[in-house]
């Protein structure tokens, strides 16, 4: 066990510890989760039936045993699969949302694998800007591309997974950032760069998932189907909250503007909040004059990094489908 | 990672306190480390005797608890070792690996003394949503059971194929995971019925 977790290739990972986040940023993310988690369950009571009810249970317990399963890396390393943006194409987002927060939940409690103080933060990350954020990336390739639909559906879950998990890293950087813990030209490229490369994984992952549960039941793909599975007013408030999110963790260390997130706060109110955490903050100069264009490196290095990785998720489509559909005979139906 | 397998001791002191009383000390006690100073001071010695304290009285085994945390320490010194690449910010990086220890042993400190079935009765009291409560309360029944069954698929791939290649690997894995999610929603297919027959509404 000791040697499986040091050969794990996630020790920069996003699940935050409790002791990394100040008092702030805490609430923050806290109050964003409860918003996406509050939205989820309007969504869920509404939209979902009763026989689909247990599933959410299920898929739960099922996003935690896969997320067991170790996939090779180089070098003898292993990484494995976080799972956001499988379940939102598996089960539509509102159920995502939960099923992701009861694993994060069951994942702190049980294994102290992530704070409980920083459960909002990743239920924010992981719950819900990479799950839902990735969602719409999903819905939008899906139906920007013209190919059939078991290919797009193959094609925009892998390449939505790669957007999702960057994005999540992204903002858990910024979350590290305005807690003054690491500052942001070390968080932003140091979570961005890891990211793109541990997003290949989840998105190469996702998609041969996805294929496997199309080819076995492809009723059982919600994002496949016709009808989408969340109300546009649904998805409307998910984006928006997301936009909030980042406006508060991110923009203000991307854009420069000092006094964006000072006033936020005082409008919010959490100015003493602040003034009691930061007692002393050891970063009190971290806008360093780099940090300007290593952020610009980043971001550049992320948007090449993001037709890449279209280009691979659509390289992926075309080749696989065609192959693995074909031979139908030794498709993995009962082992 | 597995599952913990030891039930918490019954016979454990702290055991037989409301889990309701358990749940908010320990959220206390992980807010008074969060707000602690971000460098080493003698503030620490509190809550690190606190815990101490709670450890000893609650008898959790030594071994037990070091497993727990050697395994999580990986990702906390990962993202520790970020702070590092700043000069000067050593002690910030004691003392968030030390808030961060102290913080896991809370809480499970909390998990060996409480079963999660009266952690979710605690949550109930506490009017946490009830489809969360059954969408935990299902998980925590099933999630060994879908471990051990994907265990035994793997078992069963791996007898029948022989090759190290990398890519049949990542093949092999996807089928199974995937696989596992159609017997995941099979089963709550029966797990609905079975609930209606029992006069579930």
């Amino acid at each position: 066990m000791v040697l499986r977790s040091v050969a794990d290739a996630r020790w920069l990972n996003m699940h935050l510890p409790d002791g990394f986040l100040d008092a702030r940023t805490t609430l923050l993310a806290a109050g964003a989760a409860a918003v996406g988690i509050g939205i989820a369950l309007r969504q869920v009571r509404t939209a979902l039936e009763p026989r689909q009810m247990p599933m959410l249970g299920l898929a739960a317990a099922f996003v935690f045993a896969a997320q067991m399963m170790n996939f090779p890396v180089a070098g003898g390393t292993s990484g494995h699969l976080i799972g956001g943006v499988l379940t939102a194409v598996l089960l539509g987002p509102s159920a995502a949302v939960l099923v992701l927060t009861c694993v994060l939940l069951v994942q702190c409690l049980l294994f102290a694998d992530g704070g409980l103080l920083a459960l909002g933060a990743n239920v924010f990350n992981m719950g819900i800007v990479s799950t839902c954020g990735g969602y719409m990336v999903f819905r939008l390739v899906k139906r920007m591309v013209r190919m059939d639909s078991t290919r797009s559906t193959v094609l925009a879950s892998a390449f939505a997974a790669w957007v999702g998990t960057v994005l999540a890293a992204i903002s858990c950087a910024g979350q590290l950032a305005l807690s003054h813990t690491v500052p942001w030209s070390v968080a932003f490229p140091a979570m961005t760069y890891v990211h793109m490369l541990i997003g290949v994984g989840e998105g190469l992952a996702t998609g041969l998932i996805v294929l496997g549960v199309l080819r076995a039941r492809p009723l059982l793909v919600a994002g496949a189907a016709e009808k989408a599975p969340i109300s546009l007013s649904g998805l409307f408030g998910y984006g928006l909250l997301i936009i909030c999110g980042f406006a508060v963790f991110v923009v203000p260390f991307a854009c420069r503007w000092p006094d964006g997130l000072e006033s936020v706060a005082r409008a919010l109110g959490f100015d003493e909040h602040a003034a009691a955490a930061a007692v002393e903050a050891p970063f009190a100069d971290y806008r360093l004059p780099f940090v300007g264009s290593a952020t610009l490196a980043t971001a550049l290095a992320g948007l090449i990094g993001t037709v890449v990785a279209f280009v691979a998720a659509y390289a992926l489509a075309r080749v696989l489908v065609p192959a693995l559909s074909a031979s139908k005979k030794d498709a993995p139906t009962r082992n | 990672m597995h599952p913990p397998a030891t039930e918490p001791a019954r016979t454990a002191p702290l055991f037989h306190v409301e889990a309701r009383i358990k749940l908010l000390g320990a959220l206390a006690l992980l807010v008074g480390i969060a707000l602690l100073p971000r460098r080493l001071t003698l503030l620490y010695l509190f809550p690190s005797g606190v815990v101490l304290a709670l450890w000893l009285w609650a008898r959790m085994p030594f071994g037990y608890a070091l497993r727990r945390l050697f395994v999580v320490e990986w990702f906390v010194l990962g993202i520790g070792l970020l702070t590092l690449l700043h000069p000067g910010s050593l002690p910030l990086f004691f003392s968030i690996v030390a808030k961060s220890n102290l913080c896991m042993l809370t809480v499970l400190l909390l998990t060996w003394t409480t079963p999660f079935q009266d952690l979710l009765q605690a949550l109930r009291r506490f009017r946490f949503p009830p489809v969360m409560l059954g969408t935990l309360a299902l998980m925590y029944r099933y999630l060994p059971l879908l471990v051990e069954e994907s265990r035994r698929m793997h078992r069963a791939r791996a007898s029948r194929t022989f090759s190290r290649r990398r890519g049949l690997a990542w093949h092999n894995l996807a089928a199974i995971i995937a696989q596992l999610f159609v017997r995941s929603a099979e089963r709550a297919e029966r797990i609905y019925l079975a609930m209606c027959a029992r006069g579930w509404k």
